[in-house]
C-alpha cells in the first residue's frame, strides 16, 4: 500500500505533466518534481507539430519503403508457392504414371490426369490449411478454397475432363492409386469442395444435376457433401453401372462406371470413416445418417461380427432358455420380446463396394480388417492388408482389450488355453461351450464384468452342479463402486446365487498341474479350478495414437479429446477409448453402454456439424441376479464419501417386477426409445421373490465431492434416472440430502 | 422414524414413508427449453423434425431412411384439413422400400405407417407405435440414452 502511494506519487505528476503538455503545449508550473522541466522539452519533440518536419518526411519515407518492401515479398511468396504447387502436382503425376505402369492393367491416359486433378483438390484444400479445423471452420475454408482451385481448375479441367469423357467408354481398369487422398473423378472434382462457386465453373452441367441439387440442400452444406455428386454422377452417367468390387470406386466408378479386375471390396474414399465396430460406432453411424440425409458411412473392425450390444453377454444370454442361443445370439427380455445382440440385421447395412455408387448413401461394414496406420495430414488411413482408405471426417471408436494379469502372462501357454479374456461375442460362446464341460471355474475380479459372469455362471451351477469361484482383492463385490455396506450387501446376494467368494485375494501366481490350473494367492491359499476368466479391467485400445500423433491420456489412458470429443480436425473420438472432458464432471474416461451411445451419436452429431459438447449424462446398470438391481449415473467411485436413503424393499422392487411393469424389454429401454405401447397390463405378479427383510432393500446413495453430488445409484428403484441426470447437471450444493432424496419418490414403485 | 448411522465418510439415512411425504424443499435449476446443448425431442425449438431422436429409432438412418424423412416431413408441415393427405406418394414410397427389407420392417407394421390425421404430438406418435414395435427387431439404443418423454413429464 505505502508503495504504491509513494509510487504514484512519484508518477503522478509525471503523469499529469505529458498529459497536460500533450494538450496545450505550454510549460507547467507549481510541479513538485524538480525533473519536469527537463522533460518537457522532450514530451513536446516526440509529440508536437514543432517536431520537425525533415524528420517527419523520413519517417514517411522509411515507412513507405517497408511497406513497398513488404508488399513485394509478399508477391513473390505467393507467386513461388503457386510455382511450387506445380512442380510438386508434377512430380506427383509423374510417380503416379510410374505407378500406374507397374500396375500393369490397362492404364489410361486420362487417369495421371484425374489422379493430378484430384490429387490438386486435395493438395489446395490441404496445402493452404494445413490443418483444417472443426465443422464451422471446413464450411468457411471450403470457401476459399475453392476460388485459388477454381482458377487452376478450370484451365486444366477443360482439356482432360472431355478427354476423360471420351476414354471413359474405352476404359478399363483402374488401378489402385494408393497415394490419392482425395479420390474424386475430374468432373466431380469441381464440385467438390464447395457446390455453389462450383456451379458455375461446372464444365459438364448435363451429367451434373447434382451439383444443382447440392445448391438447394440446406446450407451450410458440408464437406461431406462432395460425396453425394460423385453419388449421382455415377446414377446418371451414361456409362454408369453398379461399381464392381475395386479398390478405387468412386474416382472411376462414378465418372466411368466400368469394372476393376482387382476386388479388394474396399472402397478408397469415404465421407465417413468410423474405426471400431462397437457401440460408440453404430450410434455415431446412424447420428450422421439422420443428421446427413444421404451420408455414405464405412465402419471398419478387426472383430467379424457387424456391431452389437454387449451388456447381453454377460446377462442376459446366459439366462437364456434356448439351447441355440450362442448361434442365434437372441434373448429373451423379461417381458417375453425377443432381441438380438446385433443392433440391426444385415440387410440394414450396404456392402462396402457398393458404399460409393449408393445414391442415398448408406452405412457399410468392413469386417476383419484393423487399421493399423493413420495418416492425419492426409486424411488417410492404412489396413492391415496394405489398403488405404482416405476420409473426410474419422471417428476411433476403438473400445479397448480386456486386461490381463502380470502373472497370467507369465503363467504359460497351458495357463493361457484355460483362461478366458471376456468381451466379444467369441469369448461368450467359447467360455459357454467350456462352462458345460468343467467341474469348476474362477472369475478373478470382483467389479461389474466379474460380479455379472458370477451371477450368470452361478445360476448355470444350480443345474449342472458347476463350481463357481469368484476372487477379487477388494472386500465386496463391486468394492470400488459402491460404499463398503453396500459392497457387502452385494457380496451376500452373489454368494446366494451360488458363488464361492474368495476377497482379499492377490494372486501370486498361477500354474497348470494334471489339466487343473492352481492359483496361488499371495496370503498362501491356493484354489485350484479348470477354468480361468478374468474380468480384470480393459485397456483402452491407443493402437493409432503413435501414427497419428494424436495425445494418449496418462491419468485415465485413451485418447484425450476434447468437450467435444475431437481429437484433432476431423478426427472424433467415442466410446471406451475417449479420455474426454466433461462440462460438470471434469476429464473422465468411462467404460459403460450408454455412455458409448451417447458419446458415439454426440461425435456424430460433431461430425455433421452440431458442435456440442458432451452435456447429456450417460448412465450405466447393473443386475446381480434377479433380485439386486441398480441403476447409477455420474462419478460413482466408492472413494468418495456417500449419503444413502433408504427405504425398505417390497416384493416389487425388483428389477424384474420393473420391466414387466412398465412393459419394456431391457429395464434401460424404457428410458430410452419412445415406446408408445401402453404398459403391459395384464403383469403377473413377480413370483415369489424373497421379501427384503435387509436394511438395503431399496434406496438412494448420493456420490459426493467438495459438497456436491456428482454421482448417484439408484438402488432397486427404476424409471427415475430423469431428477438423477437433472441434480447433477444442477451441480448445486445441498445442504439436506434426505430432502434431494424426497425427489425420488424412493417408497412409491 | 428415520435414523441416521456414519459408517467412516459414508452416511446411511433411513427412512420411512411418511418422513418422505412432506414435499421436499431441495431446489433445482429451471430448465431452459431452447438449451441448444440439451437433449432434443423429436420436435425442435424451431418447429423441425429431429431426426437423430432416439425416439425414431432407426428409421430416418436405415436403407429407407431417406424416404421416411421425405414421408414424414411432408407429414408434419402438412396444412391440409386432413393432415397428410397430400402426402400419400411419398407415404407409398416408403412402404415400398420398406417391402424390400422386411427384415428390418416388419410386414405387418406397414398399415400403420399411413398417415394419420392427428397434431404434431399425434404425428410423433405416428412414427414411434412403429419404431417402438420395430424396436425389439431393428432397433438398438438399449442403453439408456435418451429420456426425452421422460425426462419432460417427471423433472419439469
Amino acid at each position: 500500500m505505502l508503495k504504491c502511494r509513494t509510487v504514484w506519487r512519484k508518477l503522478a505528476p509525471l503523469a499529469r505533466a505529458s498529459s497536460t503538455v500533450c494538450r496545450q503545449n505550454v510549460r507547467r508550473t507549481g510541479l513538485t518534481h524538480g525533473r519536469l522541466p527537463a522533460q518537457v522539452p522532450a514530451a513536446h519533440m516526440s509529440t508536437g507539430p514543432t517536431g520537425g518536419g525533415r524528420e517527419n518526411q523520413l519517417y514517411f519515407l522509411l515507412v513507405g519503403v517497408t511497406c513497398v518492401g513488404a508488399g513485394v515479398y509478399a508477391y513473390r511468396t505467393v507467386k513461388g508457392d503457386q510455382l511450387r504447387y506445380q512442380d510438386r502436382i508434377d512430380e506427383i503425376s509423374s510417380r503416379q504414371e510410374k505407378f500406374n505402369t507397374e500396375n500393369s492393367d490397362t492404364p489410361s491416359e486420362s487417369e495421371p490426369v484425374l489422379a493430378a486433378e484430384s490429387v490438386e483438390a486435395t493438395e489446395t484444400q490441404v496445402v493452404p490449411k494445413p490443418e483444417p479445423q472443426a465443422e464451422p471452420v471446413p464450411e468457411s475454408e471450403a470457401e476459399p478454397s475453392p476460388e485459388p482451385q477454381a482458377e487452376p481448375l478450370p484451365e486444366e479441367p477443360s482439356p482432360p475432363v472431355p478427354d476423360a469423357e471420351v476414354e471413359a467408354p474405352s476404359e478399363t481398369t483402374e488401378p489402385p492409386l494408393a497415394e490419392e487422398p482425395v479420390v474424386e473423378a475430374p468432373p466431380e472434382e469441381p464440385a467438390e469442395p464447395h457446390a455453389v462457386p462450383v456451379v458455375e465453373e461446372e464444365p459438364l452441367p448435363p451429367s451434373e444435376p447434382s451439383p444443382i441439387e447440392l445448391t438447394e440442400s440446406p446450407p451450410p452444406p458440408e464437406p461431406h457433401v462432395e460425396s453425394d455428386p460423385p453419388a449421382e454422377a455415377a446414377a446418371e452417367s451414361p456409362a454408369a453401372e453398379p461399381p464392381e468390387p475395386e479398390p478405387q470406386p468412386e474416382l472411376v466408378s462414378e465418372s466411368v462406371g466400368e469394372s476393376t479386375p482387382v476386388s479388394l471390396k474396399v472402397p478408397s474414399h469415404t465421407p465417413y470413416l468410423l474405426i471400431g465396430g462397437g457401440t460408440a460406432s453404430f450410434a455415431a453411424a446412424r447420428s450422421i445418417r439422420a443428421r446427413d440425409p444421404d451420408a455414405k458411412v464405412l465402419i471398419v473392425t478387426d472383430e467379424p461380427d457387424l456391431p452389437y450390444m454387449r451388456p447381453p453377454l454377460s446377462k442376459e444370454l446366459w439366462f437364456s432358455d434356448d439351447p441355440s442361443v450362442t448361434e442365434t445370439l437372441r434373448f429373451k427380455q423379461w417381458n417375453g420380446k425377443e432381441r438380438s445382440i446385433y443392433f440391426q440385421p444385415a440387410s440394414f447395412y450396404i456392402n462396402p463396394e457398393e458404399l460409393e455408387g449408393a445414391e442415398n448413401g448408406g452405412v457399410a461394414v468392413l469386417t476383419g480388417r484393423k487399421v493399423v496406420h493413420m495418416d492425419v495430414r492426409g486424411n488417410k488411413v492404412k489396413l492391415d492388408d496394405d489398403t488405404e482408405i482416405s476420409y473426410d471426417k474419422c471417428l476411433i471408436a476403438t473400445g479397448g482389450v480386456p486386461r490381463n494379469l502380470q502373472v497370467m502372462e507369465r503363467a504359460g501357454e497351458e495357463v493361457m488355453k484355460r483362461t478366458t479374456l471376456f468381451r466379444k461375442v467369441d469369448d461368450f460362446k467359447s467360455l459357454d461351450k467350456v462352462s458345460r464341460n468343467i467341474k469348476s471355474i474362477t472369475i478373478i475380479g470382483g467389479g461389474f464384468l466379474g460380479s455379472e459372469l458370477a451371477c450368470a455362471l452361478g445360476r448355470r451351477s444350480n443345474d449342472s452342479g458347476l463350481e463357481v469361484i469368484q476372487m477379487y482383492p477388494e472386500k465386496g463385490n463391486m468394492g470400488k463402486v459402491l460404499p463398503e455396506y453396500l459392497s457387502n450387501w452385494t457380496t451376500e446376494k452373489v454368494k446366494r446365487e451360488g458363488v464361492k467368494i474368495i476377497s482379499e485375494a492377490l494372486v501370486k501366481s498361477v500354474t497348470c498341474k494334471d489339466d487343473k490350473v492352481e492359483i496361488l494367492l499371495k496370503d498362501g491359499r491356493l484354489v485350484k479350478t479348470d477354468h480361468i476368466v478374468a474380468a480384470v479391467g480393459l485397456e483402452p485400445n491407443v493402437d493409432l495414437a503413435k501414427s497419428a500423433g494424436l495425445e494418449v491420456d496418462s491419468d485415465f489412458g485413451g485418447f484425450r479429446v476434447n468437450a467435444e470429443l475431437q481429437a484433432r480436425s476431423n478426427i472424433w473420438v467415442a466410446g471406451d477409448a475417449a479420455c474426454f472432458y466433461d462440462i460438470r464432471l471434469g476429464r473422465r474416461r468411462v467404460e459403460h453402454h450408454d455412455h458409448a451411445v451417447v458419446s458415439g451419436r454426440l461425435a456424430g452429431e460433431n461430425m455433421t456439424g452440431a458442435n456440442k459438447p458432451y452435456w447429456h449424462q450417460s448412465m450405466f446398470w447393473s443386475d446381480l441376479g434377479p433380485d439386486v438391481g441398480y441403476e447409477a449415473i455420474g462419478i460413482v467411485d466408492s472413494s468418495l464419501p456417500t449419503v444413502g436413503v433408504f427405504a425398505k424393499a417390497t416384493s416389487k422392487d425388483t428389477p424384474r417386477a420393473a420391466t414387466e411393469k412398465s412393459g419394456t424389454g431391457i429395464r434401460s429401454e424404457s428410458e430410452t426409445e419412445d415406446t408408445a405401447t401402453s404398459p403391459v397390463a395384464s403383469s403377473t405378479p413377480a413370483p415369489s421373490v424373497e421379501q427384503h427383510r435387509d436394511d438395503y432393500g431399496k434406496g438412494v446413495i448420493f456420490y459426493l465431492r467438495d459438497k456436491v453430488v456428482v454421482g448417484i445409484i439408484l438402488w432397486n428403484v427404476f424409471n427415475r434416472m430423469p431428477i438423477a441426470r437433472k441434480i447433477i447437471k444442477d451441480g448445486e450444493e445441498h445442504a439436506d440430502l434426505n430432502e434431494v432424496a424426497k425427489l425420488f419418490n424412493i417408497h412409491e414403485d | 422414524m428415520s435414523y441416521c448411522r456414519q459408517e467412516g465418510k459414508d452416511r446411511i439415512i433411513f427412512v420411512t414413508k411418511e418422513d418422505h411425504e412432506t414435499p421436499s424443499n431441495a431446489e433445482l435449476i429451471a430448465e431452459d427449453p431452447d438449451d441448444p446443448y440439451e437433449e432434443q425431442g423429436l420436435i425442435l425449438p424451431n418447429g423441425d423434425i429431429n431426426w437423430n431422436c432416439p425416439c425414431l429409432g432407426g428409421m430416418a438412418s436405415g436403407p429407407c431412411g431417406s424416404q421416411f424423412k421425405e414421408a414424414f416431413s411432408c407429414f408434419h408441415y402438412s396444412k391440409e384439413e386432413v393432415k397428410g393427405s397430400e402426402c400419400i406418394d411419398n407415404f407409398r414410397n416408403m412402404q415400398e422400400c420398406m417391402q424390400r427389407y422386411p427384415e428390418l420392417y416388419p410386414q405387418e407394421e406397414e398399415k400403420e405407417s399411413s398417415p394419420q390425421a392427428d397434431s404434431d404430438s399425434g404425428s410423433a406418435s405416428a412414427a414411434p407405435p412403429e419404431s417402438s414395435t420395430l424396436t425389439p427387431e431393428t432397433d438398438s439404443t438399449p442403453g439408456p440414452d435418451n429420456t426425452l418423454p421422460t425426462d419432460n413429464q417427471t423433472v419439469s
